[in-house]
């Protein structure tokens, strides 16, 4: 039941059709942009259909006198039109400026520090804690408590990719030999969609995540259910399941925590159930849609890195079972 | 201006056509040779011009075939036309090709025809060198599409960022092949500026001084001054990312010292002016067609000429807002927004300059002035969205989305391609001798005009509503589908409007109105000229007393000039008073042999270096008769 709330909302965000991210903002900081690019849009429209309307003047327009008579009449026109351009411009580089320190400065103290390596083509995500074991690794599903600052450290384990979540602020890149920071602070609690931007490679496209902004309370507890090691599983078909993964390909590139699983070439997938999406926000977490991943990723992510894989129908699907066991 | 420059122009003047000896002996002193050989060994600077304009829309039906197959794949959410990885090739092969193969080198090609005709010489002052420019552009043209049939297309975008196209994540030699087809693009570049940068300042007419120069010739001297500033970044950016892929060096390696921003920033500190070297031109062709069809000189020559002098200065001051998104100091990123938007300045005086030249003026609404107000309206909104993509905050959030891509076609298709082929109806009549249909004209440019719209104004919504770029497909559920569906069917119609123009251009070739030697009353010395003009441009060369000549009451002309000699007026830099007569040379099959040799060592050190120093010797011999040879008429 706690998984389903988020669920709704995800399909209630993506469900709306005429949603313009950019401006549906639900971040301070994205605010601010959506305020700017207002101001910046009104002034350009302007700019833009003044100097159409005297083009059409000029064109429907017979001269009385001779060209050069206007002569004087036509540098004033001119110099005036760079003036009034020049301190157009002028007004939209201040407002730019000031619009620029306000999203960027820093959290505080009491910011939330999230380490977030891009892969191709899928998010690491951290939390470090005050000790190496109170660390929570996860992935593509990044819970921020609301009405607090949250501070990102991004790098990149390959190549270049772009965090970007529209509705809460701009896009911030993840080089290689490089750390960055980005800032957002989530004003209402919710499900936002983020993607990379940065050009990476074949699955660029599907290269998604989410934000899920909760309550601190809500968030204090996931992240506490989070740093735990992977639930033992219940029923012989989920012991199986654990038996299925440990033997097969599966454990040479994921970690499980707690039973002996330390690939670090893909998603952590501790509690792999917890998370709402699966391949990079591309899939729902349903049993199905698990499954035919499993089997066949490169069928609906051509190029992926997670190979296809064969198993017996029984293994399949307790390795499923056993999955979908990890909240 | 003066009163002459202001009456109803029915009559311009022209040059003396000369007496039949003198034709004569300038035909034969000027020859090309026949068939194949002659083929092979032109040196013209109207032949390269129209070779280059020629290839240069080859190129460009290639990729706007390209754009086409993208626009299928992405017409419907999850469509399976083009695979991740044909996609990938796909948009790098439609970036490379429209920028290093079309738009740069067709402007080059019209500077190439159309400046010495404007300044009224008979040639280009290194016609060999033009040549082998032109040898390397079209062999490395050839060389990148046989990569991409052979399964060998570059995939890493026409950027090319590093590490994607180093050769831990590009294997291979798709961006081997790449970094070599640049530097063919850059050497032929760099030749054509060198000969337009000394034809325009050593080979004006006698009394074209400075301030007399006709605005086009003043947008190709800006240009090619800025390829000569600009390329080097990306040769060194090239050669480098070469050196890393194939030497194993680290400059783009940061675990040993090397960055990855080192790249952005080289490719972009050239990426960013070439923009400029695309739009500087189109900015003088549209100053032509004004005046032909105002029938008056352009108004505040001063301004227009300061304005593009220093666009090409501040061009080389913006490329960091490219990278806004790499975490650069605020500082820093602040200076780049102002430049930035600075640049709208010397733009925007020349629209009111433009504006006030109309004013009145009552042009007739032929298809180049179509093109010229179909440039206002959509280079007016390319230029809007590029001011809010210089504010970093807003840059942040429509960065690498497709509201980008719409930026940069309106100010690329907007800005450029319609006065270019406003500016190639304008000139059709000169360089082939006949009118384009003028019905067809208008269709063209009316479809033109609607599929332009229909594909790229929706892509600044869908970028908007977060829909990032270089994406091979994307999920139903987004709320993208529709806008994507229209911009396809646009794209359609952006093909039709072409084939439109093509359509136009073969039937004029055949059955066009004939063209005098000035159809539109145009005040430039290219019109003094026959059309087509021939092989020595004039029987005797103009000399210039305004910034009008064919507007003055009579044209003078230079008498002493040899006829049995290939030679030139040189003329000092300033006031271009006679200085000298040089001769230059006439065809040769060493050019394409030495380019021929030298791009063969190129492509083959793609697969071993040892080509590069086997072709460099096999070039010694071409080389050495480069310089020996001297062929008399």
């Amino acid at each position: 039941m706690k998984r389903a709330a988020p669920g709704t909302l995800l399909l209630l965000s993506t469900g709306c059709r005429a949603r313009y991210a950019v401006f549906d903002t639900a971040s301070p900081e994205a605010h601010r942009i959506a305020n700017l690019h207002w101001l910046m849009l009104g002034i350009c429209v302007a700019v833009a259909v003044a100097v159409l309307a005297l083009l059409g003047i000029a064109l429907v327009r017979r001269d009385r006198g001779r060209y050069s008579d206007g002569s004087a009449r036509r540098v004033r026109a001119v110099a005036a039109g760079a003036a009034v351009s020049a301190f157009l411009l002028l007004v939209l580089l201040v407002a730019s400026v000031l619009a620029g320190r306000e999203i960027t400065a820093p959290g505080g103290p009491q910011a939330l520090e999230v380490r977030i390596t891009g892969h191709q083509w899928w998010w690491e995500i951290s939390y470090p804690g005050s000790s190496p074991s109170e660390e929570v690794v996860t992935a593509n599903e990044i819970h921020v408590p609301v009405h607090r600052p949250v501070r990102f450290l991004l790098s990149s384990g390959d190549v270049i990719h772009s965090f970007w979540v529209p509705r809460l602020n701009g896009k911030k890149d993840l080089i290689p030999g490089r750390l960055t920071r980005h800032i957002f602070q989530v004003d209402r609690p919710g499900v936002f969609r983020g993607q990379c931007a940065e050009f990476c490679g074949y699955q660029h496209a599907h290269m998604g995540f989410v934000v899920v902004a909760e309550d601190p309370a809500r968030f204090d507890a996931w992240l506490a259910a989070q740093r735990g090691i992977a639930a033992e599983p219940a029923g012989p078909s989920a012991v199986h399941g654990r038996t299925v993964f440990l033997s097969s390909p599966c454990v040479l590139c994921h970690t499980i925590r707690g039973i002996g699983a330390f690939g670090h070439k893909a998603p952590d997938l501790t509690h792999v159930a917890s998370r709402t999406m699966i391949a990079a926000a591309t899939l729902h977490n349903t049993p199905g849609n698990l499954a035919g991943w499993i089997l066949d990723a490169p069928r609906v992510k051509p190029g992926t890195r997670m190979p296809p894989n064969t198993l017996a129908a029984n293994d399949l699907l307790d390795l499923v079972a056993y999955l979908e066991s990890l909240r | 201006m003066s009163a002459p420059a202001e009456r109803l122009r029915e009559e311009t003047a022209g040059l003396p056509s000369g007496t039949d000896r003198e034709r004569e002996n300038l035909a034969y002193t000027w020859r090309k040779r026949e068939g194949i050989l002659g083929l092979l060994s032109s040196v013209d600077h109207k032949t390269l011009g129209a070779r280059y304009i020629v290839t240069a829309f080859a190129f460009f039906t290639l990729g706007g075939l390209e754009a086409l197959a993208m626009r299928i794949q992405l017409a419907r959410p999850e469509n399976r036309f083009l695979n991740p990885d044909l996609y990938d090739q796909v948009f790098t092969m439609h970036g490379t090709t429209m920028m290093f193969f079309f738009a740069v080198p067709v402007m080059l090609g019209i500077g190439l025809y159309f400046v010495p005709l404007m300044i009224g010489t008979r040639n280009v002052p290194f016609p060999r060198l033009n040549a082998a420019g032109y040898w390397f552009y079209l062999i490395g043209g050839l060389y990148l599409y046989a990569s991409f049939f052979a399964n060998g297309g570059p995939d890493a975008g026409w950027f090319s960022y590093t590490p994607l196209s180093a050769s831990e994540f590009s294997s291979g030699h798709r961006l081997d092949a790449w970094v070599q087809i640049i530097n063919f693009t850059e050497v032929s570049a760099l030749i054509v500026a060198s000969s337009l940068i000394v034809c325009i300042f050593k080979q004006r007419a006698p009394g074209m001084s400075l301030n007399r120069i006709p605005l086009f010739v003043w947008a190709m001297l800006v240009t090619m001054i800025m390829i000569v500033f600009s390329m080097p970044a990306v040769i060194f950016a090239a050669g480098s990312l070469n050196s890393d892929r194939s030497l194993g060096t680290h400059f783009f390696n940061p675990a040993e010292g090397g960055d990855h921003l080192l790249w952005q920033h080289t490719f972009w500190f050239f990426g960013h002016p070439e923009v400029y070297i695309i739009f500087l031109p189109a900015l003088g062709m549209i100053s032509c067609i004004l005046s032909a069809f105002c029938r008056r000189e352009i108004f505040g020559y001063n301004a227009m000429v300061l304005s593009l002098v220093s666009t090409g200065f501040l061009a080389f001051g913006l490329w960091v807002h490219h990278m806004f998104a790499t975490g650069l100091p605020q500082m820093g990123q602040s200076f780049f927004t102002a430049a930035s938007m600075m640049i709208a300045i010397p733009t925007g005086v020349q629209l009111f300059c433009w504006i006030a030249t109309i004013w009145g003026a009552r042009p007739r609404l032929e298809p180049p002035v179509l093109y010229v107000l179909g440039f206002f309206l959509n280079f007016l909104i390319g230029g809007m969205t590029g001011l809010m993509l210089a504010s970093v905050p807003l840059d942040l959030q429509l960065h690498d989305t497709f509201f980008v891509v719409a930026h940069l076609h309106y100010v690329l298709i907007g800005g450029s391609l319609f006065p270019l082929l406003g500016a190639l109806y304008y000139w059709f009549p000169k360089m082939t001798g006949r009118m384009l249909d003028r019905r067809l004209g208008i269709l063209s440019f009316a479809v033109l005009m609607v599929g332009f719209n229909l594909t790229f104004f929706p892509m600044h919504e869908l970028g908007m509503k977060g829909m990032p770029r270089r994406v091979y497909t994307y999920l139903p559920d987004r709320g993208w589908n529709g806008m994507n569906l229209a911009a396809s069917i646009g794209a359609g119609l952006i093909a039709i409007a072409i084939l439109l123009y093509v359509a136009n251009v073969v039937k004029s070739l055949r059955r066009g109105r004939k063209a005098e030697a000035n159809p539109w009353r145009a005040e430039t010395l290219e019109w003094a000229a026959q059309s087509p003009p021939p092989a020595y441009n004039f029987v005797r060369l103009p000399i210039v007393a305004s910034r009008s000549p064919l507007w003055q009451e009579e044209l003078g002309y230079v008498t002493g000039m040899p006829t049995d000699k290939r030679e030139l007026l040189v003329t000092h830099a300033l006031d271009a008073a006679p200085s000298h007569r040089e001769e230059v040379p006439g065809p040769s099959g060493i050019p394409f042999t030495f380019s021929v040799i030298l791009c063969l060592a190129l492509i083959g050190s793609v697969f071993s270096p040892w080509w590069l120093i086997i072709g460099s010797l096999a070039s010694i011999p071409p080389a050495i008769a480069w310089y020996w040879t001297e062929e008399k008429p």
